[in-house]
């Protein structure tokens, strides 16, 4: 355990832990749009920014992503200092040029005192945050299927050659995980349709409703060694949960395998 | 053969000194890539041709060398004639039988060819007396033209691998860390970051697997140092990292290059063949029972991938991003073991340092700044090409002296140094040392050592521009500040520059600059408003003439100029008549030609075209 202070108040960490959690756990309000739980933290919105000192610096501070920096001893964090809020509120600016439509961007961006962007919004403006929370998830469910294709402000998530992706099992873990609701599918009870493909539907035996993807059931029963009828129950009865559900067993399995 | 001993080293060095010693003379033809583009293959062929036909005392095929860089890539093809250090300019393969007869058979020089002072045009003869490489002092460079780089003959007899038997042979892994710790070498890639701490503190680290990287991506425009070592003494860079692989105790190296250097990749990999075949490289080097596998890796072309650890992640065969670096790669680097980073130049500097020892690398240089860094001097300075200088140098050295002073001596206007996300400097800094601590005082930096001369011609406001785009397409767009900051930025300059901005926007920029260099994940972003900052500083005028005046006082930004035909001067020659595209120019033969507004595109090819400087911008 280590022994920091967060805002000014004498706080205990696991040694390593990222400062996010505990500042979470305090109760502290930090925006993060990047942050997911079932996933490695990235560090691409900077929205979690704080900023870091010690009394050995003699003075000299840091600021640094929460979501990445790991709890030291005698660290002194500080997450809403005059810096620190100019520079959210900035990166929102800059967020509401790219997404000036996007309730999530707009709430926060209020949050923040902004209504709208001092900026030139972008042509053809959309609302994907490009966080790469889908594509991250997607990895980490042993897909990858998507990802993050061309670099800098042409940047977007897509299949490989914006082709329906051979690899996607229709497993709606990065629909689910999209924190803007971005990414679109359409289920009819029968089939469901997401990046352009087409599923088919097995049916829960007890409700008669639909349930996972026949290729998404095949792979799980294929590769993680589960029973054909553990996930026939109603995916929307935790739809929440399903991402984090699914990346912990993917998780697990794997630690799993390699033992 | 293998060599196995320090004895076996010298033996086999002093049979190649002494094979050399039957060459009279030697013909130094430069196969750097100006020279090559300009026909030196074809010239070094001629050479090797006529001299096998021809039976000069002393001379052999062999005295024609393939080497390095020569440098002096404004007169290129470069040819010299050792030992007597004649540099003839501009070869032609005409002119090679004449060089047999009376340079390489007789003693005499053909003064056509040699270097003529562009002030008095004054022959010189000798390269050591040309101005360009008068002021210079080569470390890293030292064997560029000297030898030839696919031979490792060539670099065993100028000393080569001296260095790493030393480390390997007589110290230890914690005398060759001190040595170079003592030295103060710091990373010629840019960083300056202190080698010698590098490397201790990647020794330090409990691991069972450790590796070396050196990063040979390369990717400001007009920088070219890298690229030459690489390609024309490539051994210099294997032996930098045999003894830096010694010291942190590393048996893999990984050398980045980037793809569009096929030359050096090619010679790097005949240098590792060569060298693993005569037991310098691979297992048991030296018979000490120290192992190193260099493996090259070739990079797709993402200036990114230049930051180390988006490099790192780009050897290990993921996509080329930064990740966050709280955790350093000395401790989690490349396949998350202990990695040291350093780049060509800083490996190049290794072996001297190791053989000639930390002090005499300290004698040269500037107080915390020890040694000397090259750079490729590009722009509108009349002798481009690559040059080292001691660090602590004065950039009106380079510029004036090395460089020969402005093209047409036109006025100085400022220098780029550091890449696309350095700084301008402006003429009250010609004085400033150039070294890595004065530079970023100043809103420059050093970089990897790209250094761009601007004239009165130039347009601060569209070179702000022209770097700020080069960086939005290059930005790997993973963290916001970077891909839409910089975005936002390279849009207002664009409405500055078409008399569309506002000193509002000016502000804005200095703000919006400010969270970009604080929010940005590395260092491409951190760096990233520096084009505009550094401007914005020196040049702050030029942007308000802009503003205000809806003026381009460089007449550089198309939408702010207008050209004009001064009818005294015209001649009516018709030749800018032919040189427009668009019909924009009418008149008749010896008649004062005008220039339809509403048609013009302002490409400005009318004003290279008139031999009568009849042409004006405003």
């Amino acid at each position: 355990m280590v022994t920091l202070t967060i805002n000014g108040k004498v706080v205990q960490a696991e040694k390593g832990e990222y400062l996010l959690a505990v500042i979470r756990r305090m109760g502290i309000d930090v925006p993060a749009l990047c942050h997911h739980e079932a996933v490695e933290p990235y560090g691409g919105c900077r929205l979690c920014m704080v900023e870091i000192t010690k009394e050995s610096w003699n003075g000299w501070k840091n600021h640094v992503t929460a979501c990445l920096y790991p709890a030291e001893q005698d660290l002194i964090v500080s997450t809403h200092s005059d810096t620190i809020i100019e520079l959210r509120k900035s990166l929102l600016d800059l967020f509401l040029a790219r997404n000036p439509h996007t309730p999530l961007i707009q709430k926060l961006a209020a949050e923040h005192g902004l209504t709208k962007t001092t900026f030139e919004v972008v042509p053809e403006p959309n609302d994907c945050i490009l966080c790469g929370i889908c594509t991250r998830v997607c990895d980490e469910m042993g897909f990858s299927a998507i990802s993050m294709v061309n670099r800098g402000h042409g940047r977007e998530v897509a299949p490989p050659l914006h082709q329906p992706p051979p690899a996607c099992v229709g497993c709606l873990a990065c629909a689910q995980a999209c924190p803007t609701r971005y990414i679109k599918y359409e289920d009819n009870g029968a089939t469901r349709k997401i990046w352009d493909r087409t599923f088919e539907l097995l049916t829960c035996e007890k409700t008669g409703r639909p349930t996972i993807t026949r290729e998404f059931a095949e792979y799980l029963s294929e590769h993680r060694d589960l029973p054909k009828e553990y996930f026939r129950v109603n995916d929307e009865s935790h739809r929440g949960e399903l991402v984090s559900t699914m990346a912990a067993i993917t998780r697990w399995s794997v630690t799993e395998e390699k033992k | 053969m293998r060599i196995e001993s320090e004895k076996q080293l010298r033996d086999y060095r002093k049979k190649l000194v002494d094979a050399d010693r039957k060459l009279t003379k030697k013909i130094m033809v430069c196969h750097g890539p100006g020279c090559l583009a300009s026909g030196s293959e074809q010239i070094s062929e001629e050479f090797t041709k006529q001299l096998a036909k021809k039976r000069i005392a002393g001379v052999t095929v062999e005295a024609v060398k393939k080497t390095g860089c020569h440098s002096f890539c404004e007169k290129s093809p470069l040819v010299a004639i050792e030992p007597a250090q004649i540099l003839y300019t501009k070869v032609k393969v005409k002119d090679v039988a004449e060089i047999i007869e009376k340079s390489v058979a007789g003693d005499e020089v053909i003064e056509r060819l040699v270097y003529h002072d562009p002030h008095s045009n004054e022959a010189i003869a000798t390269y050591p007396d040309v101005p360009f490489y008068k002021y210079q002092t080569r470390l890293a460079l030292r064997n560029l033209g000297k030898i030839n780089a696919c031979d490792i003959d060539d670099y065993i007899r100028v000393g080569g691998y001296d260095g790493a038997a030393k480390a390997l042979l007589h110290m230890t892994p914690e005398n060759v860390i001190d040595e170079i710790t003592k030295s103060n070498l710091r990373g010629r890639g840019g960083g300056g970051f202190p080698a010698g701490r590098k490397w201790a503190s990647c020794r330090a680290v409990e691991s069972d697997v450790r590796y070396v990287v050196c990063n040979g991506d390369e990717g400001d425009p007009g920088a070219f140092m890298d690229r030459a070592i690489m390609e024309g003494d490539p051994h210099t860079v294997l032996e930098g990292m045999v003894v830096a692989a010694f010291a942190v105790g590393a048996n893999d190296g990984y050398i980045y290059v980037r793809e569009e250097y096929p030359l050096a990749v090619i010679n790097l990999q005949k240098a590792i063949e060569q060298a693993e075949g005569l037991g310098l490289l691979g297992d048991n080097i030296l018979g000490t029972g120290f192992s190193l596998r260099i493996h090259i890796n070739r990079g797709a072309g993402a200036f990114v991938c230049g930051e180390s650890s988006a490099l790192m992640l780009s050897v290990a065969g993921n996509v080329g991003e930064p990740r966050a670096k709280y955790v350093r790669s000395v401790v989690k680097g490349l396949w998350d073991k202990p990695t040291v980073l350093n780049n060509v130049e800083t490996y190049a500097n290794v072996p001297l340092i190791i053989t000639n020892g930390a002090e005499w690398f300290t004698s040269i240089g500037a107080p915390k700044n020890a040694g000397t860094k090259a750079f490729s001097l590009v722009g509108k300075v009349r002798h481009t090409g690559l040059i080292e200088v001691p660090m602590g140098t004065t950039l009106r050295r380079i510029v004036f002296d090395i460089g020969g002073g402005l093209l047409k001596d036109r006025p100085f206007k400022g220098v780029q140094t550091g890449g696309p996300s350095g700084g301008c400097l402006a003429e009250k800094h010609l004085d400033l040392s150039v070294d890595f601590d004065t530079l970023t005082t100043h809103g420059s930096m050093m970089g990897s050592g790209g250094m761009i001369v601007m004239d009165d011609r130039t347009c601060m406001v569209d070179v702000a521009k022209y770097f700020l785009s080069f960086l939005v397409s290059e930005s790997c767009g993973k963290c916001i500040p970077c891909r839409e900051g910089l975005y936002q930025l390279h849009k207002l300059a664009i409405a500055i520059s078409e008399g569309r901005g506002t000193e509002q926007d000016i502000e804005k920029m200095e703000r919006l600059s400010e969270m970009v260099v604080l929010g940005s994940l590395c260092g491409l972003g951190k760096s990233g408003p520096n084009p505009f900052l550094s401007t914005i500083s020196n040049f702050r005028d030029e942007y308000l003439a802009h503003i205000r005046d809806h003026r381009c006082p460089a007449g550089v930004c198309r939408e702010l100029i207008t050209y004009e035909i001064n009818p005294e001067k015209c001649d009516g020659c018709m030749a800018c008549i032919s040189a427009c595209a668009v019909h924009a120019i009418t008149g008749r033969k010896t008649k004062p030609h005008v220039i339809n507004q509403e048609l013009c595109t302002k490409c400005g090819a009318c004003v290279a075209a008139c031999t009568r400087d009849a042409i004006a911008v405003f």
